[in-house]
């Protein structure tokens, strides 16, 4: 286990092998991407009681599990630069902070967009939406703490930090909805052995989560590997690459 | 695993454990502030102090509504199964508002005991099937899983 | 066609959704993008100095 971080996490080694992982998941986010919408829009009839409106899911939900699992992918390497000290899990916590307040974001505006016309509010203050709300600012936390040292490396230690301690949060939200009385409705697929969603809507909502978590390990790949370059320039490989790649 | 690291992992465990227990010991003081509106049955047990502000949620009971002559105002049986109380707004309803539909008001109770609402706000449930589905199951007579509120603090 | 992009009245919410994430999701990409021909710009100079 040790050994697998430190090798993967070897700058150069990261460099040379997340090449290949970053083309095929952009393809696939693509297709998926495609496929998805095509479902979404043309395949999936409307909702008996939302009509039209409830199109907005297929972006609304994978945006908010992306909010939380690019968290818990930025607190994992938060632990990982703090223990172990690896520079690639340092990166990654900055590159996937930004990518994450993204997510968070575009979960927030679109449940706004999709509140008013089926709630008839844009927002309130219930567990569900304050607790992502919380998260967002987590994000932005991350994000100036990891940008706020001189040394970089100062700051991924105490960025990882506030990283790991809101991990709190994400529980907090996942339950949100079942522990306290919310406006928020409960979760649509939360055991997969029974969704409370017709198969034809499912395809596409499924389809969609699967192509922004591509989407989200592509892009994490191409930002972290510019990174690493960055912070590497004086080394002799990272030479070689700019000449080849030039 | 060198002793610095172990101490550090250590350090990172700590850490969670501890920051977990505060976070949740303070949710749950203050859990009764935490829940976004209250049922019909917590009204009668007077959980709710007269003439206070608070948001009350339930199901719209299926046949309840009246719409006065004045036209905007609407009157209706709000339960949660267990209990149920009159509901009074003027104004616009979200376009999800219907008989058997969750909501959630905003208001006070007045001297008569009817709920006067200044806001009323729809709440969906988790399910979504096509109409030709749910009319099916309407006519086979399944009960149809509308969301009752949750309303119950463990 | 016109029924399409009407959802059912909700086109408001539906297509200002779909709109925003279409935009945040190519921003990201376009950002990435630039950083990356910025760092190796800079990575050239470099090298060329030495």
């Amino acid at each position: 286990m040790m050994q697998f971080i430190h090798k993967y996490g070897s700058p150069k080694y990261f460099y040379q092998w997340s090449y290949g992982w970053q083309r095929w998941l952009t393809v696939i986010t693509v297709l998926l991407l495609g496929f998805g919408l095509y479902q979404g829009f043309f395949v999936a009839p409307p909702d008996y009681q939302q009509g039209e409106s409830y199109r907005i899911i297929f972006i609304h939900v994978p945006a908010a599990w992306m909010s939380m699992f690019v968290y818990m992918v930025m607190a994992v390497s938060g632990i990982v630069a703090l223990v172990w000290r690896i520079k690639v899990a340092e990166i990654v916590i900055g590159e996937s902070a930004v990518i994450g307040a993204s997510f968070t974001a575009l979960a927030l505006i679109t449940g706004m967009l999709w509140g008013k016309p089926m709630w008839g509010t844009y927002w309130v203050w219930d567990a569900r939406l304050t607790s992502e709300l919380v998260l967002l600012f987590l994000y932005f936390g991350v994000i100036a703490l990891h940008g706020a040292f001189e040394d970089p490396r100062t700051g991924a230690k105490a960025a990882a930090i506030l990283a790991i301690v809101g991990i709190i949060n994400i529980p907090i939200i996942k339950y949100s909805v079942e522990w306290w009385s919310t406006l928020h409705q409960p979760a649509t697929v939360a055991k997969f052995d029974k969704p409370s969603m017709h198969i034809s809507m499912l395809i596409p909502l499924l389809v969609m989560a699967l192509a922004f978590k591509t989407y989200f390990m592509a892009l994490l790949f191409a930002r972290t590997r510019t990174e690493v370059l960055a912070r590497e320039k004086n080394a002799s490989w990272v030479k070689e690459v700019v000449e080849q790649e030039s | 695993m060198t002793p610095k690291r172990k101490q550090r992992l250590i350090f990172v465990m700590v850490l969670i454990v501890g920051f977990g227990a505060a976070i949740g010991l303070a949710l749950f003081a203050f859990q009764k502030n935490l829940l976004y509106f209250y049922s019909p049955s917590q009204i009668a047990e007077s959980e709710v102090e007269a003439g206070q502000m608070f948001r009350l949620g339930g199901l719209v009971v299926e046949g309840s509504v009246v719409r006065q002559s004045d036209g905007i105002t609407t009157e209706f049986d709000l339960t949660d199964t267990a209990g149920s109380i009159k509901v009074s707004y003027t104004g616009l309803l979200p376009d999800l508002f219907r008989e058997g539909q969750g909501i959630v008001a905003q208001g006070k109770i007045n001297q008569q005991g009817v709920f006067v609402a200044q806001e009323v706000l729809a709440k969906h449930d988790e399910n979504y099937m096509p109409p030709e589905v749910a009319e099916a199951l309407k006519a086979t007579g399944a009960k149809h899983p509308a969301s009752i509120p949750k309303t119950t603090i463990n | 066609m016109k029924e399409f992009f009407d959802m059912g009245g909700y086109a408001f919410f539906v297509w200002w959704s779909y709109g925003i994430v279409t935009f945040v999701m190519v921003a990201n990409v376009i950002v990435a993008k630039m950083k990356r021909k910025r760092i190796f710009k800079q990575l050239q100079e470099l090298s060329e100095e030495s």
